[in-house]
């Protein structure tokens, strides 16, 4: 058997972030900083794409991550970072682990349907909710590390660090998920549900812990997001948010868990980039890139590691 | 002599159609019972209904002297009654290997072991070897150890037959139920086929029902016979017995010679 190097590599890759970090520029910090928030989210997507599901509302999970721990903030002045991110993955995770009650017992197009029409039914009441800022949102208090305020130039490279550490557990953690016996199933259940069933294992429940799993990276990613942006509004959960997940997911690729973070930097980069060429027509350089790694990498950007290990 | 499973009574419609009309069968500990019929006569329902497939209308099941009548197929599963499918129910785009270790992975679950805060390799209960040495072992007994890599989907049929039968016997099930196991093999290959099936899962003392239209297969393997017409079992005892049952003689057996003779009547490809 192949040795396991993904840990080792994602160890590696926390710890060089941390040591480059104070020497980059900070537009970088942000853009890392971003790019690992929705490289959580779509680190979700990913465990539910290989059994063959795709959420088209998983912008649901990251709003309501960001708005618990923007609410936590305005209304009982909590700002402490960890406290926010557990705050917005609860929060997620408990509707997830309600609304999975239904959304479990759906494939293919009726649950990537449902789980759209779920997330437009938060923006809607976001939108409305005037104590809110509607559809303006509103501004994210300052977070704090166990009520230590860093300095001011010091704050994009502290939210960096914390959210590289919790990348990197949250990876490792669905690293290991993914080699236990529920993990190892999602293939099974994209297969063969029948085969799943007569096999003495519960297809939906399966997919109902992975949903909620899911939910919660993504509700990590929409917290940690609030933090750094330092704004929130009801675009967060719009289903074109949605749409951005489900492109990095496939610009990815399922190959690993260090995928989603690589796609969502990229998405960055491009993004970023293309802003800066054509502020106008910059979906278009999107878009094409997507078309080129569907036609080239139709397996993601992970491909290009695997097939160099093949080599 | 005490019954492993018991159907009392099953029935079961399909609108207009009767598939299960008063089933009554105690089958025996360690016992080999093959289950007879033309097409539509109930063989496949009785295997649904035992398996949770399909809720008789009517009538209870018992295993183990416990009512299953009611489970779901992945909790009778669980009780060690498991099926094989006349068309295999395989995981295609996976290796051979790795679907018998998606197997393994369940049992291990429902086991408890392997989990997410688990340390070391878990033994797979049962076999007590780790995931790896059971799923080549597997393989191995069932002459599929040279597939091992290749994908499902790419499989030959008849190799497909076993390792659908294969994935049954991660669990170490107590009944096996296997619907057809040499359909779509060739007339030749038959007797070989069942002859390892057979060797492979009687080694464990499991007892076996199997669908079988070919009546020289029954004749030379099964310990006992039932055979269904129209929803209803016509005949029930030993191979000799059932065989040469008049009624089984008109409506089974005749209706299979026919079949065969048009095979036969039929140009080679």
């Amino acid at each position: 058997m192949r040795p396991d190097r993904t840990p080792l590599t994602l160890l590696l890759i926390g710890a060089a972030i941390l040591a480059v970090g104070p020497f980059a520029p900070q537009w970088t910090l942000f853009l890392l900083t971003v790019a690992l928030a929705k490289g959580l989210v779509v680190l979700g997507l990913m465990m539910l794409l290989r059994c063959g599901l795709v959420s088209f509302g998983q912008a649901l999970y990251y709003c309501l991550g960001a708005y618990a721990a923007g609410m936590l903030g305005r209304l009982y002045e909590v700002s402490g970072v960890f406290t926010l991110m557990l705050a917005g993955m609860a929060t997620s995770a408990f509707v997830a682990f309600v609304l999975g009650f239904l959304l479990a017992r759906y494939r293919s197009i009726f649950f990537g349907l449902l789980s759209l029409a779920i997330s437009m039914i938060l923006y809607g009441l976001l939108v409305k909710t005037e104590a809110l800022g509607s559809s303006d949102g509103f501004n994210v208090l300052p977070s704090t590390l166990f009520g230590w305020r860093p300095a001011d130039e010091w704050v994009r490279y502290s939210v960096l660090a914390v959210a590289a550490g919790v990348a990197v557990i949250a990876a490792l953690a669905v690293h290991r998920y993914l080699g236990t016996p529920l993990g190892r199933l999602a293939p099974a259940i994209k297969d063969n549900e029948i085969r799943v069933e007569y096999m003495g294992a519960s297809a939906r429940q399966a997919v109902h812990v992975k949903y909620v799993i899911a939910a919660a990276l993504a509700g990590l990613g929409g917290a940690l997001a609030a933090t750094t942006v330092g704004h929130i509004d009801p675009e967060m959960a719009y289903w074109t948010t949605s749409g951005e997940f489900i492109f990095i997911t496939i610009l990815a690729g399922t190959g690993s868990v260090i995928a989603p973070f690589l796609g969502a930097l990229i998405f960055g980069i491009i993004q970023t980039v293309a802003f800066d060429i054509s502020p106008n027509t910059w979906q278009m350089v999107l878009g094409a890139s997507l078309l080129a790694v569907i036609v080239f990498l139709p397996r993601g950007l992970w491909s290009l590691f695997r097939r160099r290990k093949a080599a | 002599m005490a019954a492993i499973l018991d159907a009392a009574g099953l029935n079961k419609n399909f609108g207009a159609v009767t598939a299960a009309n008063d089933i009554n069968a105690a089958i025996e500990r360690d016992s080999v019972v093959g289950l007879i019929g033309t097409n539509g006569a109930g063989k496949t329902t009785f295997i649904n209904m035992i398996t949770g497939y399909l809720k008789p209308d009517r009538g209870r099941i018992h295993y183990e002297g416990r009512d299953i009548t009611r489970l779901a197929p992945r909790d009778i599963t669980r009780l060690g009654i498991c099926r094989s499918f006349q068309i295999p129910q395989l995981y295609a785009s996976l290796t051979a290997y790795e679907n018998m270790m998606i197997g393994i992975g369940v049992v291990l679950r429902n086991a408890g072991r392997g989990g997410f805060f688990s340390r070391g390799e878990p033994l797979v209960p049962g076999y007590e070897q780790p995931a790896a040495a059971v799923a080549d072992g597997l393989l191995q007994r069932f002459g599929l150890a040279e597939y091992r890599d290749k994908n499902a989907q790419v499989l030959p049929g008849g190799v497909r037959k076993l390792l659908d039968i294969a994935l049954t016997m991660v669990a170490r099930p107590k009944i096996l139920l296997l619907d057809e196991p040499t359909s779509g093999v060739s007339a030749e290959e038959k007797f070989a086929i069942m002859e390892m099936i057979m060797k492979a899962v009687r080694a464990e003392g499991i007892t076996v029902l199997f669908v079988e239209h070919d009546m020289e297969v029954v004749s030379r393997f099964a310990e006992r016979v039932l055979a269904f017409y129209d929803g209803r079992i016509i005949a029930d005892g030993s191979p000799e017995q059932a065989l040469n049952d008049p009624e089984v003689k008109r409506y089974v057996v005749g209706g299979e010679l026919h079949r065969l003779d048009e095979e036969k009547a039929r140009p080679r490809a």
